[in-house]
Order: structure tokens, then C-alpha cells, then sequence
């Protein structure tokens, strides 16, 4: 099974790197996380999980995600199908600008929705005369998430498609099916672990997400604090197996998520090789 | 088509979380960032009087940060019912660029609108290993202080001109400007908030002095255990009124006038008082006061208005850009 050339002690030596590279920057923040939120036992942790401004900050961030990455489903779907399958003027601003926000600093992405929407901004005055809130409550919240979050499916998706190309589309173009038989048949089989591995980015991103969402929150208890900011509260209010136990939740979520992707990739296996990818 | 769903579905979120008028009366109260304690006890105990008076169930929600920030909050729109401040300048700020209430707001309620009052102090390391006794021993070489960004921290600003106001009173107005440079010589780090510099001090293990609030170097000592740090009080210190206000715009459009000036007025309470004690804040009720003289060193206390001309005065000679504690942050680092 000899693949390369190169002396086994430095493959040995790579991958200690490695390991050890992702033991100290991973697996020992993680395993800390966990031991803060135990240590002072299971009845404190519990505690501190089922009150009700933790309980309040959960129900906020799985709402955020459950809208924000349907939206970005459905931007990144049609942005890179847009990109990859035609030609029209204008593409290459279009990428650049799905790049913005991985640019921007959240902080940036926050303070554009309170400039917008916030009372001194240009929609300000109306929306409060017609008694609706955008920032410093929960639509802020999922705008500004959408908008941090919006990259991950169509950069995911676009190198996937163009690597593709265009002749399975266009040879079933050719065969008499009409654009929307094209896609479901053709283009979505094709791209659906992209997008699967898309969105799970995504998702994790909306869940994790501090800054853009700090900015726009106006950190009510138990009203517009998702997970990230109740944590940093509990913290700064010496409350530190409390902030710990919320953490090790955020850290759950994550796991649950990973898990997910690797019970999906073994248990499809098959279809993912017979894809061809 | 896509962006009328999205519209569409923010509206109608927005409509979900849009307020309920009805007997159960919800208060936004948006607050500095060591009250978080205060508030919660006052809140319980205020919802419980008025459950009995009115049969009403008044649900208080608390929003916390930096002083200068929430008060950023609440001009950007953030609809607090009340506000409760680290200083007034913070609140003339609203009631100026927002004119969410009159910019005589402060003369509304006793006391220039502050229910409780503080101080700066020092918290030190147990044993006080550098001895440090009064103002001048942080301008010695070697010793660290920490102290929050006057330019986002309300603290802050009360730390700076505790500082100024014993300069001085010691050595002179002519002498004060140096006095602060060498005292922010020794700042090692600046956090954006009060609550973020006690952390860096208690948790993180930086510096050797934390000046600090008197309440929150009371609640750092009692959070710690009471056997690592120790409060050292100055000769002379500032007196740090953090004030209250209806913010009167939003209570029109929430219909929650009467309960958030009700509220406000409890704070006043021999039963308020009682409990703003208990969370180290000076109380103004003198009955309360005596009760717990033993509990606060008495120290001599200058004032703003009377040391540094008021707040705007104060704001616009040393804190706005290019203003003293630009220059001497500058000079600082050299």
C-alpha cells in the first residue's frame, strides 16, 4: 500500500501535526466547554438549561435559522443556477457581491439594517408610525443573519455546477423537458450533497452568529437574545457554569448537525459515488 | 416575487412581535451594565406591589450594555419605556438627537432624577501587595490599573473625572492633565464596559487595582468569595449619580405612561431603598441611609456640577474627539 516516496517518519510527523494541530484548537476548547458546564453537577447544569430567559434564547435561535436558511436555499439554488447555466451581463458583479459578507465585518452588516430601519434612518420614522419593528427585535435578527449567512449555499453550489457544466441540462432540454423538469430531475440530483453540505454550513453559521446580531438585537431578556448573546450575558454576570452549560448547548447543536451530515454521507454512500463525485 | 414572500414574511413576524394591550402591561427598561442584579430584584419587587394596588401583571424586560451604547440604542430606536443610566449626559443625548422626552427631564423627579447614588473606589488584590492607599499611589511605576474606554463606558467617565477632581483638588488645576496621563500610563487594557473591565481584573488576573463603582467592586468581592480582593476607599472620590427617566414618546405609543412613572416613583420607596442597599448602592432615603451607614465608608464627595460645570461641559471639554482624554490617551502610550 506504499502510495508515495516519501520516508514514513515524516508521514508520522505530518500527521501528529495534524492531530495534535486540531487536539489543542479543537477537541481541548470542546472538551473544557463541557467540563465548565459540569462542574458544578448535573442539577446546576440542568438549571441553567431549562430557565426560562435559556429557554427563551434557544426558541429564538432555532426560529432565526429555520427562516434565515430556507431563504439562503433559495438565493444560493437560483444564484448559482443563474451563474453557471447562463450568460448575462453583470455576472461577475453578481459573485462578487455573494462575496460581500465574507468580507464585511458582522459588525458592518448589523449597523446597515440599524442605519436603515433604526429610528434615525431613512425607514425609520414610518415603519414607527405604522407600530413595526425591524431592529431590536426578531426581524432585524433574521435579516441580518440572512445576510451573514447568505454566501455558504451559493459558494458551495457554484463550483459544483460549473464543474458539471451544462450538457446534462441541455441534453434534456433538447429531449422536450421544460426548465423546472430540467431542474428537479437533473440539476438538483446532481448538486443535492452540495447543497446538503451548503446548508449545513449555513445553519451553523446562523445559530453561531454574534456580531452582526449584537449589533441589532438590543439584548432584551428572554425577548431578543439568541444563544451567543444570552451566553456572553451570563458570563459577564459571573455566572460562569451557567454561561458554560448554554455553550455546551450551542456545541450540541453543532455536534447534532455533523452527526447528521455523517448518518446522511454513510447512509447514502452509494448514491453519492454513483453521482460520480 | 421572491423579495414580496421575504417582505411579506418579515411583516408578518414583525406583526407577531408587535405589543399585546391588555391588562398584563410589559415595561422595556434599558439600563447600564452593573445594574443587572439591582434590576432584577427591583423588578420582582415592583411587579409584586403593583399586582396588589392594581390587580395588573407588570412584566419588567431588562435590556443591559455599555451606557453610552444603550443610549445609542434608544435613539436608533430600541423603545424603552424607561431608561436608567450610568449618567445624564447619556439621557440628554436622547432627549436631544431623539427628542424622545424634554430636555428638562431631569428636574421631573427628586434627587436630579437618580434614586441611588455611587462612587468610584478601588478594588486591589487581597493583602493590597502594592499599598495602595489613595489616588496617587496609581501614578507609581509598576503598578497596573485597569479601567474602562471613557469614550463608550459611563463608569469610565466617572473613573477619569474621580481622577481630574482629586488632581485637582491636591495639586492644583495646572498639575490635573499630567496627574491623568501618568495614570493612564498605567492602564494596560480598555475594555468597552464596566462590567468587562471587572472581568478582565477578577477572572483574567490583569492589573493590580480595578477602579471601579463602588456597587460593582461590593459584587465582585461577594461574587469572588470575599477572600481574594479588597476594597481600598480614596479620601476623596466623585459623586456618581446614575438617573432615571420616563422616556416619554414611547410610553405615549405603548400606552404604559402611568406604570413606568409608577415605577420610577417606587424606586423612592422605603421597600426600594431597602433592596438598592442591599445590592451596594447608596440609598437616598435617610431612614435607609442610617440603617446601613455602616455598610458605606463615608468619604469626601465632589460633584460634576459643581467641579466640572455639568455634564455637557464636561462631555465636550474631555470627551469629545480631540477633547483632553484624546490627548492624553496619546500621550499615554508614549
Amino acid at each position: 500500500m506504499k502510495t508515495t516516496a516519501e520516508p514514513g517518519w515524516l508521514r508520522w510527523l505530518l500527521i501528529a501535526a495534524a492531530l495534535g494541530f486540531l487536539g489543542i484548537n479543537l477537541a481541548l476548547p470542546l472538551a473544557q466547554v463541557f467540563a465548565g458546564a459540569l462542574a458544578k453537577g448535573i442539577a446546576v447544569y440542568r438549571a441553567a438549561v431549562v430557565e426560562p430567559d435559556a429557554v427563551a434564547a434557544m426558541r429564538l435561535t432555532l426560529t432565526v435559522a429555520a427562516i434565515a436558511v430556507p431563504l439562503n436555499i433559495v438565493f444560493g439554488l437560483a444564484a448559482s443556477w443563474a451563474i453557471t447555466k447562463f450568460d448575462f451581463p453583470g455576472k461577475a458583479m453578481l459573485i462578487s457581491l455573494i462575496d460581500l459578507p465574507l468580507s464585511v465585518s458582522p459588525v458592518v452588516s448589523g449597523l446597515i439594517y440599524v442605519l436603515l430601519f433604526g429610528l434615525q434612518g431613512w425607514a425609520g420614522p414610518w415603519l414607527r408610525e405604522h407600530d413595526i419593528r425591524i431592529v431590536f427585535a426578531v426581524p432585524g435578527i433574521v435579516l441580518a443573519t440572512v445576510f451573514v449567512t447568505f454566501p455558504f449555499v451559493a459558494r458551495e453550489l457554484i463550483p459544483l455546477m460549473l464543474e458539471q457544466g451544462r450538457s446534462d441540462e441541455e441534453a434534456a432540454r433538447s429531449l422536450g423537458a421544460t426548465g423546472w423538469q430540467t431542474f428537479r430531475r437533473v440539476t438538483l440530483p446532481n448538486i443535492r450533497w452540495g447543497l446538503l453540505y451548503g446548508v449545513l454550513l449555513c445553519n451553523a453559521r446562523a445559530m453561531g452568529e454574534f456580531g452582526a446580531v449584537s449589533v441589532v438585537s438590543g439584548h432584551i431578556r428572554g425577548l431578543t437574545n439568541t444563544l451567543p448573546l444570552h451566553i456572553e450575558i451570563l458570563y459577564n454576570e459571573y455566572n460562569y457554569v451557567a454561561a458554560f452549560a448554554v455553550a455546551s448547548l450551542l456545541a450540541g447543536l453543532a455536534l447534532v448537525t455533523l452527526v447528521a451530515k455523517s448518518v446522511l454521507e454513510w447512509r447514502f454512500g452509494d448514491a453519492i459515488a454513483g453521482g460520480g463525485h | 416575487m421572491r423579495a414580496i414572500v421575504g417582505l411579506g414574511l418579515l411583516l408578518s413576524i414583525a406583526a407577531a412581535t408587535a405589543p399585546v394591550h391588555a391588562a398584563d402591561v410589559t415595561l422595556l427598561n434599558v439600563s447600564y451594565d452593573p445594574t443587572r442584579e439591582l434590576y432584577k430584584d427591583l423588578d420582582a419587587a415592583f411587579a409584586a406591589q403593583w399586582k396588589a394596588k392594581s390587580g395588573d401583571t407588570v412584566t419588567i424586560n431588562q435590556s443591559h450594555g455599555g451606557s453610552g451604547k444603550q443610549a445609542r440604542s434608544v435613539i436608533d430606536g430600541l423603545e424603552a419605556d424607561v431608561v436608567t443610566l450610568a449618567l445624564a449626559y447619556d439621557i440628554d443625548e436622547i432627549a436631544d438627537k431623539a427628542k424622545l422626552l424634554p430636555a428638562t427631564w431631569q428636574k421631573r423627579l427628586p434627587n436630579n432624577s437618580t434614586p441611588y447614588y455611587s462612587t468610584i473606589v478601588f478594588l486591589v488584590r487581597k493583602g493590597n501587595p502594592k499599598g495602595i492607599h489613595d489616588w496617587n499611589d496609581l501614578v507609581k511605576d509598576g503598578v497596573g490599573v485597569i479601567t474602562p474606554n471613557p469614550k463608550s463606558s459611563g463608569g469610565a467617565r466617572w473613573n477619569y473625572l474621580a481622577a481630574w477632581g482629586y488632581a485637582t483638588k491636591t495639586l492644583g488645576a495646572a498639575k490635573a492633565k499630567d496627574f491623568v496621563t501618568k495614570l493612564y500610563h498605567n492602564v494596560p487594557v480598555l475594555d468597552s464596559g464596566a462590567r468587562g473591565s471587572t472581568t478582565t481584573f477578577v477572572e483574567r488576573g490583569q492589573g493590580d487595582v480595578l477602579l471601579a463603582w463602588e456597587n460593582e467592586a461590593y459584587l465582585a468581592t461577594h461574587e469572588a468569595g470575599g477572600d481574594k480582593f479588597e476594597i481600598v476607599t480614596p479620601s476623596v472620590s466623585i459623586l456618581a449619580e446614575p438617573p432615571v427617566a420616563v422616556v416619554d414618546k414611547n410610553v405615549e405609543k405603548h400606552g404604559t405612561a402611568k406604570v413606568a412613572e409608577a415605577f420610577l416613583r417606587y424606586l423612592y420607596t422605603p421597600a426600594a431603598q431597602e433592596i438598592i442597599a442591599k445590592d451596594f448602592y447608596r440609598p437616598r432615603d435617610p431612614a435607609v441611609a442610617a440603617k446601613y451607614a455602616g455598610a458605606f465608608k463615608n468619604l469626601q464627595l465632589f460633584t460634576i456640577d459643581r467641579n466640572f460645570g455639568g455634564w455637557t461641559k464636561a462631555q465636550t471639554a474631555h470627551f469629545a474627539d480631540g477633547g483632553l482624554f484624546d490627548q492624553i490617551f496619546e500621550a499615554a502610550k508614549r
